[in-house]
């Protein structure tokens, strides 16, 4: 109680002093600024106790500090530092200093004595460990000083040797995270000259847990930071692997796996024997015994770092996969070997016997080595782990060395193969994929691929997508293969018929895999026979499309087997290769159809070209020849888009664009445009529908397709500012009112300076163009009246419509870079839109649906695409899908299964719904490009969007139809 | 059979109490008149744990706690103690109303025994009394198999029970901290086994029971009604589930149902997969998997059934067999070992025709498949356990001779630790090494801190003076002037005396100042003092020089030290022996 008693005496005496001393400078910082540091110093004068004061400290870090009050705020903290006797406040005060001086803007150089003064008389070890946290921050934020850090570091020696773990810990943190790269200049008490390494390192061995585990961290931080880890740590390093503790382990693995790295090739001995082995086959075969760790967290760690040890020899390597198996010390086949064998006896698997993996050779005892030393099956264990983290990253891990060596590419396949039957669907998918990847080095042997083929019957939708796409990139050793793989999709697609896409899709590359396989399947598979006639098959089987597409794939690179098909199989292809152009061939089948004798990308580029060649002389045309040659070329480039699936997002873009200038030209050419206003309304409104169009058109071109080089973007920018020129235009022939007409005019050169600041370097490109134009007349621009400013505009727009068509130039340049453009597309495959049956519902309650799409060629999807619900009374309702939702099953492709929920009230009969996907864009995101992070506070809401942003969403897949029926509440 | 009796640190614990299913006599229960000829076992016994519900590892313990007589603790895990009381009903009945045995256990004593027991958790320590203490680790095998960790003071003992290293469909792997016990007691059933991986198996049932529900064939997968039973269950459950198939799977009734039960309410001691996922829908809520009917067995169209008991020598199974046996689209499966004899045995070498009683002969068309799923360390798995406990001793049970001889080489080689094989009856003794604690008085501490040295590492042994006291039962390190006062003893002075002969020619005061310049030369950092009584002190050891009666040039160098300056006594006197240097004034 007496204690208490002096404390509080003491406080209200320290507030009594403080008080007039400080008031003076504190209501000058009012004057500048907010004040903080005035308000904190108040605040913390009134804590009575230090509870109140610790209130305070927190109510304080809620809000963000100004730059310039940084330095008062840590002054005024610094002093309450040394008069508080508690010790939870000044633990708060020490990470305050720490969080201030990361604040942007603010040096701590000015900061850094006081902070290490305050070291000097600390008493209370966790306090002591914060103030060693805020001089790592400081020492952080002051990278450029070299005095700085070697103060610093001296004062994280001294306390190196605290007695609390704590403060160990933090010294070793900031030792690796400031030590000296390159001098070694820490003198020990011994006066022996020790660089920051061996200090580290001799703290491999303290006795808590967590230093060990600080110093090996700050020995890989100093390796992050470019410092070369000296060789003799491998050793160290190689005795923690066999820590007690799970956290030493797991950065021990760490540690060995970047000495591997530095010194691959390296010699160190084994024990117990005089041989000697690269460094970085020893530390593989250490890592590869920690994947039969006791801690699943050191298991994963181990199995994640064996996949990136590409430059171990290949015998190592193979010995990962080695598991010797004996049955009563007799060598046992594995059932793997015992499939090949079988395989290659060319017998079919019995295993009907009881004893038919009986033990065949007699084992020397002292041969069998029972404890995996070294790599020996690391991966047998890791794939057969508890935990299916550790399974996946050996999974993972077998990718990434197998990708790097064919050979254990070959033999990992049983093992990929075994985990397509893992317990948990993540396993099974992530070897199906890993498969994928490494498939350019294997060929499946058959019963391999009858193994990987049971899988297709698999329930889940993505392990079966996941498996198409890998039968996509498999080459198989027969015909024999090829049929049976046939045959199973062929079941898949009789069980599923969803997957229908898919199917063919595979069967596409599998035909034009192996052509010589299909070959002699041929007969068997159109059922053709040498004399007979047999009956034609349906068309719109989907199996019969299968085997076709097989087959025509297959016959592209085969020019052989066009002698077998019959005469309904021509026809066929024809009629195929309109309804599903995107699966079959183009070329190759050239006794079948020369009607699309274009068919090489070549080709198509050639053409693509020349249409857009034609018309660069549209100038020289009269205004009905110009609009028909834009307009057949709009149509040419479109169906050239749909048969050449390369150049779809090229041809399309150019189509596009085509149709603003076409749309542009139509409205400029209205002969009505000299007429009196009220005469020519109705022109008027075809003009603002075009001009409205033609925006809504830009953005679609500007967003919806990936690829653009800038100069795209200026063209594209340019429509939109001639078009926004027309509205200005339209705006000022319709309306009276003048203030809208100022305000409007405004903008529009608002969006001229902003064009001209974007598109600087562009310029040149845009020579006599209409920006050209308007930018030689802007300071006259800028100064006349709004009516003025129209009838220049009007003239400008008109003159230059035709002569700013300079699109020779510029889609020439689109079309060098043709391969490149994409456009992104939306198939919404879930709902079908072919239900009859209506999805019934009780007002007021939710209903989700299931919407299964895929997205290709989207950028970051998880915030651009949004799902648009329309309902029949014209309400819409855009939903934003969770981030989870999308999956990414190949490259700029994306895949959103998500669950949309639907409510209405009720309704007499049921009635469709439409559900579309949206692309959100904004074009604020062009022009800037992040916003800046703030500081540690978090009022990022502040930050002002442009004006002139503009935010919108392109529908981009096309709507289906839902039948719903909201029934009213039952009473 | 499992029972294994360990004596550690003054403390008896029976380990396992199980019995044996081959014979039907007395030989089936352990012998417990080994432990004592009359009278109860309690006063014997400190405790029993059982591992696990198998009835090799607890069939005996109603007849020794109820019969035999024992009142102490058994310690057993909460799914051990669920499923236990089944099993051995089951068993008392088979044995008792089938067979009509008289002098066994009846189903009341199983209800008493089951009382005694006191439910273990994983990795929790209970203290069984003031010294003795246990904890249960996971150890596979069956659910609620556990690995226990026994420890009286310093020593300890680790009882594996059976365990499997490679996770299965329903059950994780087994796992233990580096205890390092003093003995580690493993099973090692597969001693000189390797086994292959488990997936190759589990792909090759799931494509034969698929194959053969395609062609439109009836499955009948025979099985003992726990453990295994419920792995294929989930194992079919899933796949069923993953193919979408519809055939419907049968699971023969019974105690199965019971265990089932049980089953889903100890999900904690399931694998990841399992717990992870049973907040959406329980694993052993099987979607698919029905009970069966006898009627169902004529029901055409393809279906799987399992049913009781393993090896085709009766029951259920037996009935089922008979009845698709004659259809070669059928297919019967084991999926474990059969004893010779059995039918299940017979069909596996081969036999197509077979003779069943009433001299009547049955066809087997059907398709005969081996499957072995079994749940027990492999000698990679054993040698995967050592090395995760680290034990100091190693000890091999449940497994045949040979094959241990085999694994004990191994373990001696690898690990360099002792490993022994008891026969049945025979006793293993391990000397330990047990550290004895000892009370510090806190002074004596501080003043060895202050004699300074670098800081305490407690992985170094380092050396203090004190005295020890030993007294009611317990042990004290104090300094030896309070060991005094405490024990009311006067100290007693030990001084000890030693002559050195020196050949030096200079008077007596010369020698002496040689010596005192001599050993300021090599002492530094001691006080040294040349006293004018002609002595020299260093520290509290005196040095006196005298000629010697015969020759003037051998001085005789008397010194003189207390006890407790023994170690610079000792020094000073050997380098004395060793003569002056003669470069001295």
């Amino acid at each position: 109680m007496a204690a208490h008693l002096k404390k509080r005496v003491y406080e209200e005496f320290s507030k009594v002093v403080q008080i007039p001393h400080e008031e003076a400078p504190a209501k000058k910082l009012r004057l500048s600024k907010p004040s903080k540091s005035a308000a904190l110093h108040i605040d913390l004068c009134k804590a009575t106790n230090s509870t109140d004061a610790l209130q305070y400290l927190l109510h304080f870090a809620r809000k963000p500090v100004e730059t310039e009050s940084v330095e008062g705020v840590v002054r005024i903290l610094l002093e309450h530092y040394y008069k508080e006797t508690d010790n939870s406040v000044r633990l708060k005060i020490a990470s305050l200093l720490g969080l201030l001086s990361k604040t942007q803007g603010f040096s701590p150089d000015c900061i850094v004595d006081d902070a290490i003064n305050t070291l000097g008389n600390e008493k209370s070890h966790q306090v002591l460990a914060q103030l060693m946290d805020t001089l790592l921050v400081i020492g952080t934020q002051l990278p450029e000083s070299p005095a700085v850090r070697q103060r610093l570091i001296e004062v994280a020696c001294k306390h190196l040797s605290d007695t609390y773990f704590g403060v160990r810990n933090k010294c070793l943190q900031l030792l690796g995270c400031l030590g000296m790269v390159d001098t070694p200049l820490t003198k020990d008490n011994e006066g022996l000259v020790r660089d920051v390494q061996s200090i580290i390192s001799d703290y491999f061995g303290d006795q808590d847990p967590r230093v060990r585990t600080a110093a090996l961290k700050a020995m890989l931080q100093l390796h992050e930071r470019g410092m070369k880890i000296h060789e003799i740590i491998y050793d160290q390093a190689c005795r923690l692997l066999s820590d007690d503790y799970e956290q030493v382990r797991s950065a021990a693995v760490q540690m060995v796996w970047v000495l591997s790295h530095l010194y691959p090739e390296s010699i160190v001995p084994i024990p117990s024997s005089n041989e000697e082995i690269r460094l970085v086959d020893d530390a593989f075969g250490k890592i590869s015994h920690m994947v039969s760790d006791g801690s699943w967290m050191v298991r994963v760690q181990a199995a994640k770092t064996l996949g990136s040890m590409l430059q171990v020899s290949p015998q190592f390597l193979e010995q990962t996969l080695d598991k010797k198996l004996m049955s009563d010390l007799r060598r046992k086949r594995t059932a793997h070997e015992r499939a090949k064998e079988l395989f290659t006896s060319g017998e079919f698997s019995s295993g009907r016997k009881w004893a038919d993996d009986a033990p065949k050779e007699k084992l020397d005892t002292n041969t069998v080595n029972l404890i995996a030393s070294g790599a020996c099956g690391a991966f047998v264990h890791g794939l057969e782990d508890e935990m299916f983290e550790v399974r996946i990253a050996a999974v993972e891990a077998l990718c990434q060395l197998a990708r790097s060596s064919a050979s254990f590419a070959e033999k990992c396949l049983d093992f990929l193969v075994d985990m397509f039957n893992d317990e948990i669907e993540e396993v099974r998918l992530q070897s199906i994929h890993v498969l994928r990847e490494i498939s350019t080095h294997i060929t499946l042997r058959e019963d391999q691929l009858d193994t990987v083929l049971a899988v297709l019957e698999d329930s889940s939708r993505d392990i079966r997508e996941a498996l198409h796409e890998l039968i996509c990139y498999t080459n198989v050793s027969t015909k024999e293969c090829v049929q049976l793989a046939l045959l199973e999709l062929l079941k898949n697609l009789n069980k599923y018929p969803t997957d229908r896409n898919s199917v063919w899709k595979c069967l596409k590359f599998m035909g034009s895999r192996h052509p010589t396989l299909v070959l002699p399947l041929v007969p068997e598979l159109l059922s053709t026979h040498p004399y007979f006639d047999t009956p034609e098959p349906d068309m719109d089987d989907p199996a019969y499309i299968a085997v076709l597409v097989l087959v025509f794939n297959a016959a592209k690179s085969c020019p052989t087997m066009p002698a077998l098909f019959s005469d309904h199989t021509f026809r066929h292809y024809s009629y195929l290769r309109d309804s599903l152009s995107h699966l079959l061939p183009g070329n190759g089948l050239d006794l079948v159809d020369s009607r699309c004798g274009l068919g090489s990308v070549e080709s198509a580029q050639l053409f693509l070209q020349q249409s857009l060649n034609r018309v660069s002389t549209i100038q020289n045309l009269e205004a009905p020849g110009a609009q028909d040659l834009l307009d057949f070329t709009i149509r040419d480039l479109r169906r050239l888009g749909e048969l050449q699936t390369e150049l779809a997002g090229a041809a399309d873009f150019c189509a596009t664009y085509l149709r603003c200038q076409l749309l542009l030209m139509k409205a400029l050419q209205d002969k009505l445009w000299n007429m009196a206003v009220p005469l020519c309304l109705k022109q008027n409104v075809t003009a603002t529908a075009a001009a409205q169009q033609i925006l809504e058109e830009t953005y679609k071109l500007e967003f919806l397709y990936s690829g653009l080089d800038s100069r795209q973007v200026a063209t594209i920018h340019h429509v939109r500012l001639q078009a926004k020129a027309l509205q200005l235009i339209l705006t000022a022939r319709t309306r009276q009112g003048l203030d809208s007409l100022i305000s409007s005019c405004e903008k529009f050169l608002q969006d001229i300076e902003s064009f001209q600041r974007l598109f600087l370097t562009e310029l040149p490109h845009l020579q006599d163009s209409f920006v050209d134009k308007l930018l030689e007349l802007m300071p006259r621009l800028s100064s006349c009246k709004p009516v003025e400013l129209v009838k220049i505009l009007q003239t400008t727009l008109r003159q230059s419509g035709l002569l700013q068509l300079r699109l020779p130039e510029q889609t020439m340049s689109i079309n060098s870079r043709t391969m490149r453009i994409h456009r992104a597309t939306a198939t919404i495959i879930e709902p079908t839109g072919e239900s009859d049956n209506p999805l019934r519902f009780t007002t007021g309650l939710v209903v989700a649906l299931d919407i299964d799409a895929t997205l290709e060629h989207v950028q970051d999807p998880q915030n651009n695409v949004k799902v648009q619900v329309l309902y029949p009374d014209g309400q819409s309702h855009v939903i934003h899908p969770k981030p989870g939702d999308f999956r990414k099953p190949g490259p700029d492709r994306h895949r959103l299964i998500t669950q949309v929920y639907l409510s209405h009230t009720a309704w007499t009969e049921p009635s469709q719904i439409e559900v579309r996907l949206l692309l959100a864009y904004s074009s604020s995101s062009t022009s800037l490009s992040s916003p800046s992070k703030l500081g540690w506070s978090d009022s990022i809401d502040s930050l002002p969007t442009p004006e002139t942003a503009v935010e919108g969403t392109i529908p981009f897949s096309k709507p289906v139809k839902v039948y719903i029926m909201p029934k009213p509440a039952r009473r | 059979r499992s029972c294994i009796l360990v004596s550690i640190g003054g403390k008896n614990i029976m380990l396992d109490c199980g019995m044996h299913m081959g014979y039907n006599d007395d030989r089936r229960f352990p012998d417990f008149s080994y432990i004592t000829q009359n009278g109860r076992l309690t006063d014997f016994l400190d405790c029993v744990i059982i591992s696990h519900f198998h009835l090799d590892h607890c069939g005996a313990l109603p007849f020794m706690s109820e019969m035999v007589g024992y009142d102490g603790p058994i310690y057993m895990t909460h799914p051990t103690k669920a499923i236990c009381p089944i099993l051995l009903e089951d068993f008392r009945k088979i044995t008792v109303d089938k067979k009509g045995e008289t002098n066994f256990f009846t189903s009341q004593m199983i209800k008493d025994c089951m009382k005694k027991v006191v439910p273990l958790n994983l990795h929790q320590t209970v203290q069984v009394d003031d010294e003795l203490e246990i904890k249960a680790y996971y150890a596979g095998h069956v659910l609620g198999a556990a690995m226990v960790h026994i420890k009286v003071g310093s020593e300890s003992v680790v009882y594996t029970g059976d365990y499997n290293m490679t996770p299965d469909r329903h059950l994780g792997a087994a796992w233990i901290d580096k205890c390092r016990p003093d003995i580690l007691i493993s099973e090692s059933t597969y001693a000189t086994t390797i086994r292959d991986s488990k997936r190759c198996r589990e792909r090759d049932f799931l494509k034969k029971v698929h194959e053969s529900i395609e062609r439109g064939g009836k499955v009948l997968i025979p099985v003992f009604a726990l453990g295994r039973a419920q792995e294929l269950c989930i194992l079919l459950e899933t796949f069923w589930e993953r193919m979408n198939l519809k055939a419907p799977i049968y699971f023969s009734t019974g105690l199965t149902e019971k265990a089932n039960h049980y089953y889903k309410l100890f999900i904690t001691w399931t694998n990841q997969k399992i717990r992870k996922t049973f907040v959406q829908r329980n694993m052993f809520e099987f979607k698919h998997i029905k009970a069966f009917d006898r009627s169902y067995a004529d029901n055409p169209g393809p279906m799987v059934v399992f049913a009781t008991p393993g090896m085709l020598h009766a029951g259920q199974s037996l009935q089922i067999f008979k009845k698709w046996a004659g259809n070669e689209k059928n297919m019967v499966i084991m999926p474990g070992y059969c004893v010779q004899g059995t039918i299940g045995h017979k069909i596996l070498n081969g036999q197509r025709k077979l003779e069943m009683e009433g001299r009547s002969t049955l066809d087997v068309k059907l398709q005969v498949e081996y499957m072995s799923f079994s749940a027990h360390a492999d000698a990679k798995g054993i040698m995967q356990l050592i090395r995760m406990a680290e034990p100091r001793n190693m000890l091999l049970v449940h497994g045949e001779a040979v094959k241990m001889e085999f694994l004990k080489g191994k373990i001696e080689q690898e690990f360099s630790i002792d490993c022994y094989m008891p026969a049945n009856g025979e006793t293993v003794t391990v000397t330990t090494n047990p550290s004895v604690p000892v009370d510090i008085s806190l002074n004596l501490l501080k003043r060895e801190m202050a004699l300074g040295g670098p800081l305490p590492d407690p992985k170094k042994p380092r050396t203090m003076h004190g005295t020890l006291i030993m007294k009611e039962n317990s042990l004290k390190l104090v300094s030896s002037e309070q060991a005094l006062k405490e024990l009311g003893l006067n100290e007693h002075q030990l001084r000890f005396t030693c002559r050195v002969q020196l050949q030096d020619p200079h008077s007596d005061t010369d020698t002496l100042h040689r010596i005192y310049t001599h050993l300021k030369s090599v002492l530094k950092g001691y006080t040294i003092q040349h006293l004018p009584d002609g002595t020299v002190m260093v520290e509290s050891i005196v040095i006196k020089v005298s000629s010697s009666t015969e020759d003037p040039n051998t001085k005789v160098l008397l010194l003189s030290w207390s006890y407790q300056d023994e170690d610079l006594g000792s020094f000073l006197s050997t380098l004395l022996k060793k003569g002056l240097p003669s470069g001295l004034c």
